[in-house]
């Protein structure tokens, strides 16, 4: 049974480092470019109705609803580019481009490359998010002391997202079936966790569904801390968010096991 | 403990019902070249999985450098260099960083990369190319860089999957020679192949597969002895099957593929006066080759 698996599961705590990197400096080249991609929707977002609707709504929660809201862009920055480096670009080097097939010919195991690849799609997120977090630190939307409280909540979102995407490429049987995953899963997720209005104006069904998604977890850590605000239940929430990080963890790298290990 | 480079014995493996691989033993000795001939289809790259570990086998055992595959797969991998069917280099990457990053999956340091660069891209030819995107090299230059990828961790055993497919013939020509040098540090090469040629020139000993069954196993020239052993005549120009009945008694066999008549014959000339006046026709008289004992193993017309 162990030997099964053994393939599928990371081989030493190192390994993924040499994938990691693998996916740095090819990104190097164009990081610029990916930059600006990343991070122009949810400025745009953020700015739009941030001063378009803050306009009409006021304040929430008592604070201004771009402050209100930069919070929760930065939870769905994550979200949106750990999952988009995770279904578009690792499901690219593992079906079209073999990148894996090649990795799997060396000591590494189909684990070490999951986890590699889950690390460096975490790694996009955190960057996105951090790159968000101080755009709006700077503009005055959030505390300047809030930015080591949120980086490590933005950095387990990245990591659970990818987990969560993995599993969805692992499924995939090409980049066509991922639309559903965005506009059945991610987007009604966004509107029902609290990232653009407060989960109270949701009906109570909804909340109590909302309460069990992995972003509210992301946003109920991330808001508070750009806020200067005591976070409630941070066991509950980091461990909600562990928990939907490994157990997708394990299923993806089971169900890839299937598909490139037959 | 086997002290063979790769034991395999009794494998087999099926996808889906069809059976890939069946009932497959064969050995490769240290510093040999061992050849996997066979048609598309006929389970040599499900070979070259599994004994990489990448795929495992429903019977049978497999013992790669001294480890138990897949069990171990992953420490015999250390000792392995693996050449795949296609090209799966990064594009985006630069020739010396694709040999950098690929040095990283077998635990080498920056410097440990650096230092056996130069004599790679020597042996790959690609010393101008070593700042080149992978994705401005040709065909042949993307071949001897992968070939190159593969002797970054200093491998005992090399798994060539079809090294020379879709190379022009001065490719394929420096592929070889490449290879030859490699036999000759001590290397011991697995190769698949469907390249007859290939496999006459490079390999000490092949395995004949069809249906994932070996249907011949022995060293290149003795195979010919056995299975030919005898000139053969290439008849082009006329109905090869008006011509069969005409020299059939002169020939020990003869076939029929496409529009030429091949016949395996002791005394040419006898054939060649039967069709002294046939002036439409053309004779071609050759020693037997490889192609000839695969195709009178497999029967004369590819199948796929």
């Amino acid at each position: 049974m162990w030997q099964r698996f053994a393939p599928a599961l990371p081989a030493n705590p190192w390994n993924w480092i040499a994938v990691w990197r693998r996916n740095f400096l090819v990104w190097r080249k164009v990081a610029l470019a990916s930059i600006l991609g990343n991070l122009a929707e949810p400025m745009s977002s953020l700015f739009g109705l941030g001063f378009g609707l803050g306009m009409i709504i006021g304040g929430v929660e008592g604070t201004s609803y771009i402050s209100f809201l930069a919070a929760g862009m930065v939870a769905t920055s994550a979200m949106v580019s750990a999952t988009f480096e995770t279904i578009y670009a690792a499901y690219a080097r593992m079906q079209t481009n073999c990148t894996w097939e090649a990795v799997l010919c060396t000591p590494l195991t189909l684990g070490d490359i999951v986890l590699g690849e889950v690390a460096w799609a975490a790694s996009k997120a955190l960057l996105a998010g951090t790159a968000i977090t101080i755009v709006a630190v700077a503009l005055g939307y959030a505390e300047w002391s809030s930015i080591p409280y949120a980086l490590p909540a933005i950095a387990l979102t990245g990591v659970t997202f990818a987990s969560l995407a993995m599993v969805v490429s692992a499924l995939a049987p090409s980049h066509d079936y991922f639309i559903f995953y965005q506009s059945l899963i991610l987007t009604p997720m966004m509107y029902l966790s609290g990232t653009i209005f407060p989960m109270s104006q949701l009906p109570g069904p909804f909340q109590r569904i909302a309460a069990f998604l992995p972003l509210t977890h992301s946003v109920d850590l991330i808001r508070p801390a750009m806020l200067g605000r005591p976070v409630d239940s941070v066991g509950l929430h980091v461990g909600a968010l562990c928990i939907y990080a490994a157990f997708p963890f394990l299923v993806s790298a089971a169900l890839l096991r299937q598909r490139l290990m037959r | 403990m086997s002290t063979a480079a790769v034991d395999i014995f009794e494998v087999s493996k099926s996808y889906n019902d069809r059976v890939v691989v069946d009932a497959l033993s064969f050995t490769v000795s240290p510093g040999e070249c061992f050849g996997l001939l066979g048609p598309n289809g006929a389970g040599k790259s499900t070979l070259a999985r599994l004994i990489l570990g990448v795929a495992s086998p429903d019977a049978g055992k497999i013992c790669v450098l001294g480890e138990p595959v897949p069990a171990r797969a992953r420490l015999a991998r250390r000792g392995i260099g693996v050449v795949p069917q296609f090209d799966n280099l990064d594009l985006q990457l630069t020739v010396r960083e694709n040999l950098l990053v690929f040095g990283r999956y077998f635990a080498m340091s920056a410097t440990e990369v650096k230092a056996v660069t130069p004599s790679l891209l020597e042996f790959a030819r690609l010393e101008n190319k070593a700042d080149a995107r992978v994705a401005e090299l040709s065909g042949g230059m993307k071949r001897r860089l992968t070939l190159a990828r593969a002797l970054i961790n200093d491998p005992q055993l090399l798994v060539l999957d079809e090294p020379t497919t879709g190379l022009d013939p001065h490719g394929r020509h420096l592929i070889w020679e490449r290879l030859r040098s490699l036999l000759g540090r001590g290397k011991t090469i697995l190769l698949t192949t469907h390249f007859m040629e290939e496999a006459e020139r490079l390999c000490d000993r092949l395995c004949v597969l069809e249906h994932g069954r070996k249907i011949a196993e022995g060293r290149p020239h003795a195979l010919i002895e056995q299975q030919i052993g005898c000139q053969v005549i290439e008849i082009y120009g006329g109905n090869p099957h008006e011509l069969l009945p005409l020299v059939k008694p002169q020939v020990q066999r003869a076939e029929v593929s496409g529009e030429t008549l091949f016949c395996y014959v002791t005394d040419p000339e006898q054939v060649r006066l039967r069709l002294a006046n046939r002036t439409d026709l053309r004779l071609l008289q050759r020693p037997p080759n490889l192609e000839d004992v695969f195709l009178r193993l497999t029967g004369r017309e590819m199948k796929d």
